[in-house]
């Protein structure tokens, strides 16, 4: 049986693993397309399945907010399949249906974001129908309202949900005087006051050509997606990129209790990151895959589950925002032994930074890090928007071809001073709970 | 993480169900000698595989008093063999660059590997181990207990909306064991220990009770060879799990009402027991499936153009069918009153809306518009062959055949409006029903 593989693993599975790094490049040809329009993009051509994914991200989201109107975007986003031109909600939805189109629209803190999946066959007019509803949203009275009851409701509910509360303080507390305290959602009071015309203003100001990032793949080739995207922008304004409003850097280090009655504790825990154009920036990931990012293999998961059942999970993250650059984690540990789970956690932080990693953590990560890259790319929906990102990124066309070079390269040398960056004692936390003993 | 699907698996085979792999993605079926079936999907876009193997046991099997056994001895199934050593199983896959999970539902177990496809004899081999082999003791148990009493704080016990859920289930079924929850009762998980893992875990673990599903970059005579070498020297058990004790006839409409201090937006649900794809006739549960789409999926369905848009009564409504399970299961509706709006009318609003669909039965446009989605669903479905291996595993554990799942849509495509009526008529009872308010502490009373 194959049982043998597993005890001889570090030299036979190391050879393996060397060979699989190729895999992913050979297996996706990433073009970089301009439209007759001028709109660049990246191309992937996938004509097994009969299928072709667009994602657009445009940059800017909530943090445009303006400071009275958290919610705006968010609102905005959610209405734009909610009747454009002269379809109303119901014809819209209808005529989508009848496509077999799916349109998905969502807004975040730093992007507006739009992810068609199209059959190939009915590519045309499933485009019209979707420049439709980036051209002529219509923000239709009734809708507004609905939608507005909908998110009012959901605001409501998140009051006493934990996991709301400690997001929202932890970013209320981290980013005072910045876009990024606000919730994305908005307040009840922002999102009762937005008028129709300010959702109108909304969409015009933040989804404009200048600020989209494309990606397309599936059954088509380039000249056809180029058409496919000057159709689907057509109606948009040129505009530019907006700026970016560095925020605050260090998030306020101690614990901050949010008290609720809820039998278990939502923790939250964070710090200033790296940004994602920092040359320590590789090292840093590989670190915090080691630290809390691997899933059953990171230190926390070990110290914190596996050895202590004090949790169900527990994870850390490099949180990259376009104003701001954090590693963030979360745990959730009953009211009397989250102060035991919290104490823990800080100190697999301090293990890392006083010690980095061992020889056998590192060649560990490398090998996953390497291997699962391939598992991001099984369907056009995944690969366009591994292609957004990357693109918003600035990691350029051939980041997916040397990507696990870069992981590769990586030393104990590197772990060790990118760990510097963690600092346990500054770490800013904030507890949703009845907790005991902090 | 491990059992991530806990709560999730359910809603997700009932929009699955739909869905059959084309031309694009060929599925082949096998048997081995020892009675485990294996099915191979392949899809050659990228070099990985989805290994997964589903025991045709869940939570609805475990003996009475035991609640929360499967699932908890899902996470034990992690632990080591004397070939793996403690806590290694992930680790391996992890550093094989994979990644490796399990889910619990009532009907079945399932583990499963996405790695690249040159390693699956890899994770074959150590799953295979596993399904005999597992090496366990009471301080493994003991920490992996609490683990769950957390899991089951953060899934239910830290959200009033499946507290409610719970309580819910725990009505509609008076006699089935789908009225107890998953992840078990709190004080019965407190008292499971190794004599009920070790137990649970011989009788129900065996090849003769498990279903292979490889799905990805692989050819399909290849990896029957790899199963053969693999899991096809294992004995099999030769006892299947009992036949669950049914209900009795449902007599009472069964109304509850709960109230938690931390509940903001109170809603109304309300479930029916119905059959399934499986237990009676294939068309019954077409006609459900269509049914739940007239009423309550997406903008277009009766009770968002009539309640959330025309009266304005409700922010949010819903109708939801499960037709994969083994034993009978639930149509569910729900509806969240809009500010100034009671339960009672929210209630009154969607009972309103079946009466009608009884009366009148379905337009030949919503017939058309919900048989030409299902179509296209499958279209969708092919660019997710890892959805594809959940639909085909999650089926043949409840007892279809692949046969089954290719047939859906063409069952689909038969149903006819009078059916459509008369599944609302026949099966919409109140006395098979219960109704439940969840409600905040302060405020209406209903």
């Amino acid at each position: 049986m194959g049982m043998m593989q597993l005890f001889t693993r570090a030299g036979a599975a190391l050879a393996v693993a060397a060979a699989l790094v190729a895999a992913p490049a050979a297996a996706i040809e990433i073009e970089e397309v301009t439209s007759p329009g001028g709109t660049t993009f990246w191309l992937v051509q996938e004509q097994a399945v009969p299928l072709v994914a667009v994602e657009i991200s445009f940059a800017g989201g909530a943090r445009l907010d303006p400071a009275d109107r958290p919610g705006l975007a968010n609102m905005m986003a959610a209405l734009l399949e909610e009747g454009a031109g002269d379809l109303d909600a119901t014809a819209f939805a209808k005529a989508a249906d009848e496509l077999a189109a799916r349109f998905g629209f969502g807004a975040g803190r730093d992007n507006v974001t739009v992810s068609a999946r199209m059959l190939a066959d009915d590519l045309d007019r499933s485009a019209a129908l979707l420049a439709l509803a980036l051209a002529e949203p219509q923000f239709d009275a009734n809708a507004v309202e609905r939608v507005r009851a909908q998110i009012l409701s959901k605001l409501a509910s998140d009051e006493t949900d934990p996991n709301a509360v400690a997001g929202r303080l932890w970013f209320a507390r981290a980013f005072d005087g910045h876009p990024y305290a606000r919730d994305t959602d908005g307040t009840p009071e922002s999102v009762k006051a937005i008028t129709r015309d300010e959702l109108a203003a909304a969409q015009k100001r933040l989804m404009t050509r200048g600020a989209a990032t494309v990606a397309v793949v599936g059954a088509i080739d380039a000249a056809r997606a180029g058409v496919l995207i000057d159709t689907i922008l057509a109606g948009l304004d040129e505009g530019d990129p907006p700026d970016a409003a560095r925020a605050p850097e260090t998030p306020p280090a101690g614990v901050e209790i949010a008290e609720l009655d809820v039998p278990q504790s939502v923790a939250i825990f964070g710090q200033k990151g790296l940004p994602r154009d920092h040359p320590d920036f590789i090292p840093a990931y590989v670190m915090n895959h080691i630290l809390g990012g691997g899933g059953f293999s990171s230190r926390l998961m070990e110290e914190v589950r596996e050895k202590r059942g004090l949790a169900y999970g527990v994870y850390s993250y490099l949180a990259n925002y376009e104003d701001a650059d954090l590693i963030l984690g979360s745990v959730q540990t009953a009211n009397d032994r989250i102060a035991e789970s919290l104490e823990v956690i800080r100190a697999e932080w301090r293990r890392m930074a006083e010690e980095g990693a061992t020889a056998e953590d590192l060649d560990a990560a490398k090998r996953y890090l390497t291997g699962a890259f391939a598992l991001r790319f099984d369907s056009n929906a995944k690969i366009a928007r591994f292609l957004v990102g990357a693109q918003e990124e600035d990691l350029g066309l051939d980041y997916i071809n040397i990507r696990n070079d870069l992981i590769e390269a990586v030393t104990l040398d590197d772990i060790r001073r990118v760990a510097k960056i963690l600092d346990p004692d500054g770490l800013s936390i904030v507890v949703v709970g009845k907790p005991a003993g902090l | 993480m491990h059992s991530g699907m806990i709560a999730r698996m359910v809603a997700l085979v009932a929009l699955l169900l739909p869905a059959v792999a084309t031309a694009a993605q060929p599925v082949s079926t096998f048997r081995l000698d020892n009675g485990m079936e294996v099915v191979v999907i392949e899809d050659h876009r990228a070099p990985v595989v989805t290994h997964m193997v589903w025991y045709r046991v869940g939570a609805a099997d475990e003996p009475a008093g035991h609640s929360g056994i499967a699932h908890f001895f899902e996470h034990l199934m992690f632990k080591g063999t004397h070939q793996i050593p403690e806590g290694a199983f992930s680790k391996v896959v992890a550093e094989n660059g994979g990644q490796d999970n399990a889910f619990t539902s009532w009907d079945y177990t399932g583990y499963f590997q996405r790695i690249a496809a040159d390693r699956l004899g890899l994770v074959m081999g150590m799953e295979a181990d596993r399904m005999r082999n597992l090496v366990l003791n009471e301080r493994l148990v003991a920490t992996e207990r609490d683990v769950i009493l957390e899991e089951r704080n953060s899934r239910t016990d830290n959200d009033p909306g499946s507290l409610f859920r719970e309580q819910m289930n725990a009505a509609l079924y008076m006699n089935h064991p789908y009225g107890v929850p998953i992840i078990g009762w709190r004080h019965e998980i407190e008292e499971l220990g190794l004599p009920e893992a070790l137990e649970f875990y011989r009788r129900y673990y065996a090849p003769d009770n498990a279903i292979l599903v490889v799905a990805g970059d692989v050819n399909p005579e290849a990896v029957l060879e790899l199963a053969k070498t693999h899991y096809g020297s294992i004995a099999p058990s030769n006892n299947p799990p009992d036949a669950r004790p049914q209900e009795p006839p449902q007599l009472a409409a069964r109304r509850l009402e709960m109230r938690d201090a931390r509940v903001r937006q109170p809603y109304v649900m309300r479930q029916y027991l119905v059959p399934t794809y499986e237990a009676e006739a294939p068309g019954t549960a077409a006609a459900l499936s269509v049914l739940a789409n007239v009423l309550g999926k997406g903008i277009t369905s009766r009770f968002s153009q009539q309640i959330e848009i025309a009266d304005r009564i409700a922010v949010s409504t819903g109708a939801f069918y499960n037709d994969s399970a083994r034993d009978r299961t639930a149509f569910t509706i729900y509806g969240v009153p809009a500010p100034g709006h009671t339960l009672a009318e929210v209630e009154a609003a969607l009972d309103a809306e079946i009466a009608r669909l009884v009366a009148e039965g379905p337009t030949e446009e919503e017939l058309d518009r919900i048989k030409r989605k299902t179509r296209t669903d499958l279209i969708h479905a092919q660019d997710d062959v890892a959805g594809l291996a959940r639909l085909y595993g999650s089926a043949l554990a409840v007892g279809l055949t692949v046969e089954d799942v290719e047939g859906w849509p063409d069952l689909i495509d038969a149903v006819t409006a009078e059916d459509v009526r008369a599944a609302a008529e026949n099966w919409l009872l109140p006395a098979h029903s219960v109704t439940g308010y969840l409600m905040g502490t302060d405020g209406e009373a209903g």
